[in-house]
């Protein structure tokens, strides 16, 4: 019998080999979404279902003065038109951040903020209606950059943040920074960029909403959250949330741009209402683009300083990121550019300040890294600079400083299994590494003209440590009912967003119960039916739901253990669960089917449900801020990336990139395979050619809200990748795993960045790294200037006062230290 | 205001092997006909622009993108959308090697590399990975990066041609 | 789901027909073919035709005939994919499939056609795109308003010429036959373009393209480079044409050198092909093409990458495509 009933720590011990866990089992969906029959949220069709367009702002910052819907209500067809005094409650992901509106109530802010909606017969009867509404516009100066963020107070975007246009600013201090700045050998300072991009899943947003004769609501939305959106329905319909089903259908690309709650939600439950019937939203790809919630563009300095062999002494980290028109994630955004620097290479003392604006653009929001991708860009190519400096193989310089296994870091984060010394001698030894890059010597290269190789790391949360709205419940439950025929179906309030969580639910359970995957029944997302999950977000669902349904099937099997053992008369300890059998060990022929096995313990408890619930381990730190970072374990990749650059045209193609990724343990391989090859792609993506851009001068339009001119990889510019699995099973993980959907992207961009460099040795400071911008380099570096493109400086901000921390090496215990009066 | 559509269009045509029957508004195009006038939502959209490829459907065995495709030009020409590509049954082998590998991750751009590959291997019943690369460039997916979709198109090539293949153990597990 | 406005659809069988009911429909009427132009415009409302045209179904659009001794003629109608695999194209015309090859997408390429192409609306980042969009602009003079964005003090539209077929067309010579109620025409390729994003055809309205007739291939040789950010999908952003014709000792006797992609019509270099023609093609040569197509080229804001850059491609682009061929 295990003994891994309690949630927190069970890594799912049992006794004989893994059956399932760690096999190459296919996806319990898989067939469905190779014949068609996943129904995404547009394709599903209520009888006398209306179809809902919303009329957005062209204005991007304005007062709205009046809107006059009376011909668009006049349209044969329009069953209702609703602007933003019909659902006046603000709401938002962040209770911290509750300024969206459902529809914009007296002001709009972007491009593509919504101002009113209505509901027809047809699309195209909606779209001709939508045309009809006038709003009469009062336009306001427009806020369209991070300088101009920080610069600007007046007119202030929102009426709530730190100071004008700043929404947050943020200030923290872990140890002495001076003390290790005096340490170092060498300090070196750099400014960097990161562009803003966006997530372009394929499948557009869509919500169906139906308010029911009986006064409930029913939303099937294609979310990622859909208890977070269960929880702003209720509070802008004013609804019981007891009243209110939502199911998130399957996610057709998600990427976290299906993260936040979001207006046509709200909105198609308003109509549903009003109407009585179904509503049904598809938005259209500019749209997609105008929800966005993408990464921010952040401009950064980092200042770091290294002893002579690369050993980390201190570093001072800057970001100012462009929030966009609204609150969305971008507070713990702001956190997570500070959070993760510290758990790869070891940092003693830490500093961090990160300033987060509003400008009139879309509102940017946690893509897949969350936060932590630019950081990361920043830290591995300033790394790059000091190993040149210092003359030290960049790999080598990592390998040399890794923080340790089983350590809490500077700023309060547990590490637990930590594989990075293992990905990067795997990328290393697989890339050939040694025998291609020229040790910082240019006149002796090993590797042909135009050819240029580089590493970098990183790492990433496997599930935030605290839920997104403060309480003390589970992060994760799982429901299990077995019946008497011997079906099992799981209930889990996660969302498969296409990285396979349901499969992941049905594997462990199979693994605990001895039975084939296929036999269980998965129902997800679909808060009437399931427990709350909290979503897939953050790289939390493998861990989180992972350990829920590990100790609900533990649960269940218990049951089942003891009616077995009592019926066969043998020692509960030798009874194993395998094949659809349960059977003694020591004499396998003695043994009952699973079915059996059900109907014997339901004869002797009663019907077989049993529950499991994840809450992750309290963090050590205790500032405020620290609930940003925090994580039940962390994963760590390594890429390397060889590339080819035209020195002509500045043309950068990636050849190949070798990744190795720590991913604990494998729940199943060729899924961990294929999100580890997904996030090469995207961060290729945001190394060479995607971003979100407007032109400020413009009346601030978004460049090309079009999938043809954003810029996707297609099949002829994705590089070959070599991907190496490293298996360090964590003890938090469920059978030791860790999260894989997220962290493999890091170190893609500053290794092609890095790369680019050893290529023709311009560096390129900033993603995407677009040819202009490395033949601007080239030139500059032909006419004996600096050869380097990139941001020279930030803007000058008021900090605040730093909140400072003890480390722990210096004996802290995770608190602020009392603020001491400076004097003068 | 447009005035309302009183009067739709009515064809036949083969869809998947049988001949059907509809009729819908004269300016829908083919994929608005397949999936509101037939109820076959297999057939994805991602932009109706033709800047996707997530449309696919095969017209005449050909690949097109229904989103540019008026339903009246579907009259009595064959039309194949996903859920025609398994027979009686039986999954098509690309079908099988793509739930296999998993290359299809959130499933909704697999539809359309579905026939597109199905165009191809019926064309090419040997492609080479960079021939896979050049007939796939018309459908994007932001899951994958590719590769399980390359691997996938190869090992159902290779089952086609009638040999015993499994994937490489790299594919699966990843390089040692 | 973006949709297409309400129009009505014919189909004629004959050439006759479509253009009668061509001039029928007046200045609402608009013909299609593979519509991968067309429909994404009327579905973005750049372009609202009252009554669309197809001609899919005119035999003699469908054709292909000749060879390259006596020329070829390639029906308008001709989707862009059989223009890729035809035997005939690949043996005497191997530039002309590579050229369609690099155009779109290969389920583009089956429903696009090479007259379709020829006829590419003009593009431009402040037109396509959708009407909601163009409203945050006041819209642009090419439709619905008064300004070009791209240099607000011009009186003329900026939208760019971006067929990958076109620049070579006119470097190879081509003609084009038009047919309309009043008979037929024939027009060199160089003749049918007009250095407006707007009136971008010297093409009436009403006049159907039937075929494209290529000139035999008696000893000179040509080829196209493309510019565009991924191997799939994009516009050109620069499209080099060039053709050359040696004597026996690799004396140029006549050379063509066209831009694609940095104005509203193709852009023939005369100067860089004065550089090449009376000399062999010799670096030197080369070269000084190159730099007068860079001098010439004036790409404007209006399209992927920044015009700095695009202006700066014509040099190597050009050497590429001369270096190649003086190669083959």
């Amino acid at each position: 019998m295990s003994k891994n009933g309690n949630g927190g720590n069970g890594n799912g011990k049992n006794n004989g080999p893994l059956r399932v866990v760690g096999k190459p089992f296919r996806k319990v969906d898989a067939r469905q979404k190779c014949t068609g029959q996943t129904k995404f949220a547009d394709d599903i069709v209520l009888p006398r279902m209306l179809h809902c367009k919303m009329l957005r702002s062209h204005e991007p910052h304005a007062v709205i003065k009046n809107i006059d819907v009376s011909k668009a209500l006049a349209v044969p067809g329009v069953h209702a038109v609703i602007t933003g005094r019909d659902l006046p409650i603000p709401y938002g992901i962040l209770p911290v951040s509750q300024d969206e509106h459902p529809l914009c109530v007296d002001r709009v802010r972007f491009i593509g903020d919504p101002v009113a909606a209505v509901a027809a017969v047809d699309e195209d009867t909606a779209f001709d209606a939508m045309n009809l509404i006038e709003v009469e516009y009062e336009r306001l100066q427009t806020i369209t950059s991070i300088e101009e963020g920080v610069m600007i107070s007046e007119p202030r975007i929102h009426e709530y943040g730190d100071h004008g246009n700043v929404h947050k600013n943020v200030s923290l201090e872990f140890g002495d920074l001076d003390e290790g700045f005096a340490e170092a050998d060498l300090i070196r300072e750099d400014v960097l960029f990161y562009e803003g991009n966006t997530h372009l899943p394929m499948e557009q947003h869509a919500a169906l909403a139906h308010f029911d004769p009986d006064g409930k609501l029913t939303l099937w939305s294609s979310t990622q959250t859909p208890h977070y959106v269960h929880r702003a329905l209720a509070k802008t319909l004013g609804l019981p949330a007891s009243h209110i089903r939502v199911i998130a259908t399957p996610n057709g690309g998600g990427f976290g741009g299906k993260s936040d709650p979001f207006n046509h939600e709200i909105v198609v439950s308003k109509l549903s209402m009003m109407t009585g019937r179904p509503v049904k939203i598809a938005l259209t790809r500019e749209e997609v683009f105008y929800c966005h919630r993408g990464r921010h563009p952040v401009l950064m300095k980092v200042r770091t300083g290294v002893k002579k062999d690369g050993a980390i002494t201190a570093m001072d980290f800057q970001s100012f990121l462009d929030g966009g028109a609204y609150g969305s994630y971008g507070v713990a955004s702001t956190f997570y550019t500070g959070a993760l620097q510290t758990v790869t290479y070891k940092v003693p003392r830490y500093k961090f300040r990160g300033a987060r604006v509003f400008t009139n653009k879309p509102p940017c929001g946690p893509k897949r890294g969350h936060g932590t991708p630019q950081p990361r860009f920043a830290l591995e190519v300033h790394l790059d600079k000091i190993a040149e400096e210092l003359r030290l193989d960049p790999a080598e310089i990592r390998l040399n400083h890794l923080a340790p296994p089983d350590s809490v870091t500077a700023n309060y984060l547990r590490i637990g299994s930590m594989g990075l010394g293992k990905c990067i001698e795997k990328v290393v030894e697989g890339s050939d590494w040694k025998n291609k890059f020229s040790g910082w010597d240019r006149d002796n290269r090993k590797l042909a003209q135009g050819k240029g190789i580089g590493i970098a790391c990183s790492s990433y949360i496997c599930g935030a440590g605290l839920p997104i709205y403060w309480n003390s419940m589970p992060h994760s439950g799982v429901q299990l009912r077995l019946d008497r025929q011997g079906g099992v179906c799981v209930q889990c309030g996660s969302t498969d967003i296409g990285q396979g969580s349901d499969s992941i639910l049905a594997y462990i359970v199979a693994e605990v119960l001895g039975i084939d995957p296929f036999d269980i029944r998965v129902v997800t997302a679909d808060t009437d039916l399931t427990p709350v999950d909290l979503g897939s977000y953050s790289s939390r669902v493998t861990l989180m739901t992972g350990n829920a349904a590990l100790q609900a099937a533990e649960r269940a099997r218990e049951l089942l253990t003891i009616a077995v053992a009592e019926k066969l008369s043998v020692p509960i300890e030798n009874l194993s669960f395998a094949e659809r059998r349960v059977f003694d060990v020591e004499n396998p022929e003695t043994g009952v089917t699973f079915a059996e096995a059900v109907v014997l313990a339901e004869s002797k408890f009663g019907t077989i449900g049993t529950v499991g619930s994840y809450t992750p381990p309290r963090s050590p730190g205790k500032f405020k801020g620290a609930g940003v970072g925090p994580s039940p374990a962390y994963s760590y990749s390594a890429a390397v990336a060889e590339v080819d650059v035209d020195a002509e045209t500045g043309i950068v193609t990636v050849e190949r990139v070798w990744i190795g990724h720590d991913i604990g343990r494998s729940i199943n391989p060729v899924l961990v395979m294929g999100q580890v090859e997904g996030s090469v792609y995207m961060g290729l993506g945001e190394a060479l050619m995607e971003e979100m851009t407007y032109r400020a001068n413009r009346n601030v339009v978004h460049k090309f809200p079009s999938l043809l001119e954003y810029k996707s990889p297609t099949t002829l510019e994705m590089c070959d990748v070599v991907t190496y699995l490293v298996e360090d099973a964590d003890p938090n993980g469920p059978f030791g795993a860790k999260e894989v959907g997220q962290g493999p992207l890091l170190p893609v961009p500053p290794a092609i960045a890095n790369a680019v460099y050893d290529a023709v040795g311009v560096r390129i400071d900033e993603v995407p790294i677009t040819p202009e911008k490395v033949l601007a380099a080239l030139r500059d570096k032909a006419k004996g200037k600096e050869p380097r493109y990139g941001p020279k400086s930030v803007p000058d901000i008021d900090w605040p006062q730093p909140l400072k921390v003890l480390t722990p090496d210096e004996g802290g215990d995770g608190r602020e230290m009392p603020r001491v009066a400076v004097h003068s | 205001m447009t005035e309302r559509i009183k009067q739709k269009a009515h064809i036949e045509f083969r869809l998947n092997d049988e001949t059907v029957e509809v009729a819908f508004a004269p300016h829908k195009t083919l994929l608005e006909v397949l999936r509101e006038d037939l109820n076959l939502t297999g057939t994805k959209h991602g932009c109706e622009l033709g800047e996707c490829g997530t449309c696919t459907v095969l017209l005449d065995g050909r690949a097109v993108l229904s989103c540019l495709v008026l339903g009246l030009d579907a009259e009595a020409r064959s039309v194949t959308t996903i859920e025609g590509m398994a027979e009686e049954g039986r999954l098509h082998p690309l079908q099988d090697t793509f739930a296999d590998l998993g290359a299809a991750q959130c499933g909704y751009c697999t539809p359309g590399f579905l026939l597109v590959a199905k165009e191809l291997l019926e064309a090419n019943p040997a492609p080479t990975r960079d021939e896979i690369k050049d007939a796939l460039a018309g459908n994007l997916c932001r899951c994958t990066g590719y590769i399980k979709i390359y691997e996938a198109v190869e090992l159902a090539a290779a089952r086609m041609r009638g040999e015993e293949a499994l994937p490489a153990k790299e594919i699966i597990y990843g390089y040692e | 789901m973006m949709r297409l406005p309400k129009f009505s659809y014919r189909v004629p069988q004959e050439i006759r027909d479509a253009v009668r009911m061509m001039a029928d429909s007046g200045p609402a009427g608009q013909f299609v073919a593979g519509g991968t132009d067309l429909y994404p415009n009327m579905k973005r409302r750049q372009q609202t035709p009252k009554t669309v045209i197809s001609v899919t179904r005119l035999r003699e659009l469908n054709q292909i005939t000749g060879d390259g001794q006596k020329g070829l003629v390639i029906g308008a109608g001709v989707s862009l994919t059989d223009v890729c695999e035809h035997a005939v194209i690949n043996r005497d015309y191997p530039f002309v499939a590579a050229a369609a090859r690099t155009i779109s997408t290969p389920i583009l390429r089956n429903m696009g056609t090479i007259g379709g192409n020829l006829l590419l609306d003009t593009r431009c980042n402040y037109y396509d795109q959708n009407y909601e969009w163009r409203k945050g602009i006041n819209f642009c003079m090419k439709k619905d308003g008064e300004i070009c964005w791209v240099a607000p003090g011009s009186r003329k539209c900026w939208a760019v010429q971006s067929s990958d077929l076109v620049p070579l067309m006119v470097a190879i010579g081509a003609r084009v036959r038009l047919a309309s109620t009043l008979g037929e025409r024939m027009v060199d390729a160089a003749g049918l373009y007009n250095d407006d994003g707007i009136d971008y055809l010297h093409k009436r309205p009403e006049e159907l393209l039937v075929d494209i007739h290529l000139p035999p291939t008696n000893g000179w040789r040509a080829t196209y480079k493309k510019l565009r950010r991924r191997g799939a999908f994009d516009f050109p952003v620069l499209g080099i044409a060039a053709r050359v014709d040696l004597d026996e000792s690799g004396v140029v006797r006549d050379a063509k050198l066209i831009m694609g992609g940095v104005a509203p019509a193709p852009m023939e270099v005369r100067d860089a092909q004065a550089a090449l023609i009376g000399g062999p093609m010799d670096a030197e040569r080369m070269e000084r093409a190159a730099e007068v197509c860079y001098t010439k080229a004036r790409p404007l804001d209006n399209t992927d990458f920044l015009m700095y850059w695009r202006k700066a491609m014509a040099r190597p682009f050009v050497l590429r495509a001369l270096e190649e061929l003086k190669r083959q």
